[in-house]
């Protein structure tokens, strides 16, 4: 998208990631999605009186390992109160993180090269679930609202980016790494369809080169979509506001999806005043070195390393193949990848077949094996499967698993003989003299035109490389 | 007194609490929180040098639990303490607006 000339929009970015800790950040209830309502809450996460928060320690380690993916500093730190009245806490505040983060001054570079400062990464706790029913619902006309507290106190690590995001396009890029880098290093499912990773964007417009100007809050950003939707809009309404001669004020914004813009939430002078205070309940975070080393000892590649291990296996990577290799990344791929690798497979077939074949059916992965994948891109590769063919027998193996020999013999996928394919070629060529004679003096497009007619004559049986050497020899 | 607290500094706090304070109680908490803050900036003239900043007087850092579930209570007692309830979740009057 293009903003009018000579204006330039600001943007950063608040993520917030549900940890995949086994239970919430100061109690021992579990941290699970989807359960019977106020089923995992005890004493601790409903605020009852005489009750006290102890730290989760697998979540300080979640949030460390953010801030060592993210090349943060590692701080000691102090949890605060952040008091408000909303029924999604029962304590009356949400326990987070203030002055003094976990994690401090990190950077996030982007696949497009540029670098996205990260401000903070702080741990803090979830609130719980409203359900508004209106005038109209299903209580006689009752205006209420009902609250579960099962999602009250799970852990979450808020990402504040630093304003360095200047396109809709950046700030999609730079959520999808980041969601990238939670799910490498084991903090997040990365689900932000299940509400496991949300967004918040400040959003600010200025002519190129002016100072920065009064930027907006945008809430309910719950997809990338929404995200870039939403910044775009945005940036456009601050420009049309100021070109007609009027002031943006600070203030936070609901994104709707459905309406496709945002509206006015609350403005500074309506801002709350948290009255922020130490929580006497919980002390000092102060991870030591050797702490540290040990979670970032126990850290993966993350998303970048990746892709540059998986270019590296080819030779001269194409655009088509850099972006495979983004997709195998980003869907945890690259095991399948790398096992054909190993059994001397085609990496290029490989990255094909796991970008487009095994992310068609993602959840059909528990049913595929490295190495029957590998198996089926050999036989692709040495031409006992045409392309078609060894598409379908990966979906039979996403779908069900099982063996791709037998599945290839069972769907009668045959590879033609030899002798048959010189057979189909030879009366091909008769039947069509002229594409034949233009082919021999040179225009080699005209072996497509072959391969197509030996495709449908074959019904896909035929391998497209052993048609064109076919071709060849008799040219 | 440097650290001075107005009574429209009190009713402000008061209302930010959702306490309602009689004009007697905003007299007597405007006279007893001058204190505090007085005593808070008596402190602020001692001279700290070299002193570390303390988050906690227990001098104790890192005390952390282990990640291991334990029960939870059960839906039925949870919602027995609630004044309303509705389809396993806390019924409370219609709230305005989003959480902040």
């Amino acid at each position: 998208m293009a903003l009018p000339e000579g204006w330039e929009m600001v943007v950063g970015l608040e993520v917030h990631t549900e940890l995949k800790t086994a239970t919430k950040l100061f109690c021992g209830c579990e941290n699970a999605f989807g359960s019977e309502p106020n089923s995992r809450v005890c004493p601790v996460c409903l605020g009852l009186p005489g009750s006290l928060p102890v730290l989760n320690e697998r979540a300080v380690e979640l949030a460390m390992a953010i801030g060592i993916a993210l090349h943060c500093t590692i701080a000691p730190s102090t949890f605060h109160r952040k008091n408000y009245f909303y029924p999604d806490m029962p304590k009356d505040y949400q326990i987070s993180q203030y002055d003094l983060p976990i994690n401090a001054r990190g950077y996030l570079d982007l696949p497009d090269g540029s670098r996205v400062t990260i401000e903070r990464a702080h741990l803090e706790e979830d609130t719980g679930k409203t359900t508004h029913l209106g005038g109209s619902g299903r209580i006689h006309g009752a205006d209420r609202s009902l609250v579960d507290y099962n999602r009250s106190g799970v852990p979450l690590v808020e990402i504040v980016s630093g304003p360095d995001i200047r396109t809709p396009e950046q700030a999609r890029a730079y959520a999808a790494e980041l969601r990238g880098i939670l799910i490498a290093t084991g903090a997040s499912d990365g689900r932000m369809e299940e509400g496991s990773m949300r967004i918040d964007a400040n959003v600010s417009v200025r002519k190129s080169g002016d100072p920065f100007g009064t930027r907006c809050e945008i809430k309910n950003l719950n997809s990338l979509r929404s995200l870039t939707r939403a910044i775009e809009y945005e940036a456009l309404r601050q420009i049309d506001v100021i070109e007609d001669g009027g002031t943006i004020r600070q203030e936070t914004r609901h994104w709707d999806e459905v309406a496709g813009e945002t509206s006015t939430m609350r403005t500074k002078e309506e801002a709350e005043d948290y009255r922020y205070f130490l929580e006497p309940d919980l002390v000092e975070l102060a991870p030591e070195q050797a702490w540290q080393d040990r979670v970032r000892d126990g850290l993966g590649p993350m998303p970048a390393a990746r892709r540059a291990t998986l270019a590296a296996l080819l030779s001269d990577p194409q655009p088509a193949q850099l972006d495979a290799i983004e997709v195998v990344v980003d869907l945890s791929l690259d095991d399948y990848v790398h096992a054909a690798h190993e059994a001397g497979a085609d990496v290029a077939i490989a990255l094909a077949r796991a970008a487009n074949e095994i992310a068609a059916n993602i959840d059909g992965r528990a049913n595929l094996t490295p190495s029957a994948f590998s198996h089926t891109v050999l036989m692709e590769q040495r031409g006992e499967l045409s392309a078609t063919q060894a598409k379908t027998v990966l979906g039979d193996l996403l779908t069900s698993g099982g063996d791709p020999v037998a599945i290839a013999a069972a769907r009668g996928f045959e590879q033609l003989s030899a002798d048959s394919l010189a057979d189909t070629v030879a009366t091909l060529i008769v039947e069509n003299p002229d594409e034949w004679q233009r082919y021999r003096e040179g225009d080699d497009k005209l072996a497509q035109f072959f391969i197509g007619l030996v495709m449908k004559a074959t019904r896909g049986q035929a391998n497209g490389k052993a048609v064109i050497a076919e071709l060849q020899q008799r040219r | 007194m440097s650290a001075s607290l107005t009574r429209e500094d009190v009713a402000k706090v008061a209302a930010l609490a959702r306490l309602r304070l009689s004009d007697e109680e905003l007299d007597l908490y405007t006279e007893q929180l001058s204190k505090v803050l007085q005593h808070a900036d008596d402190m602020q003239q001692l001279d700290l040098t070299g002193v570390a900043p303390t988050a906690h007087p227990f001098g104790l850092i890192n005390v952390v639990r282990e990640d291991v579930v334990r029960p939870s209570l059960s839906q039925a007692d949870v919602l027995a303490a609630a004044p309303d309830a509705e389809d396993g979740r806390f019924a409370v009057p219609r709230i305005v607006g989003e959480a902040p």
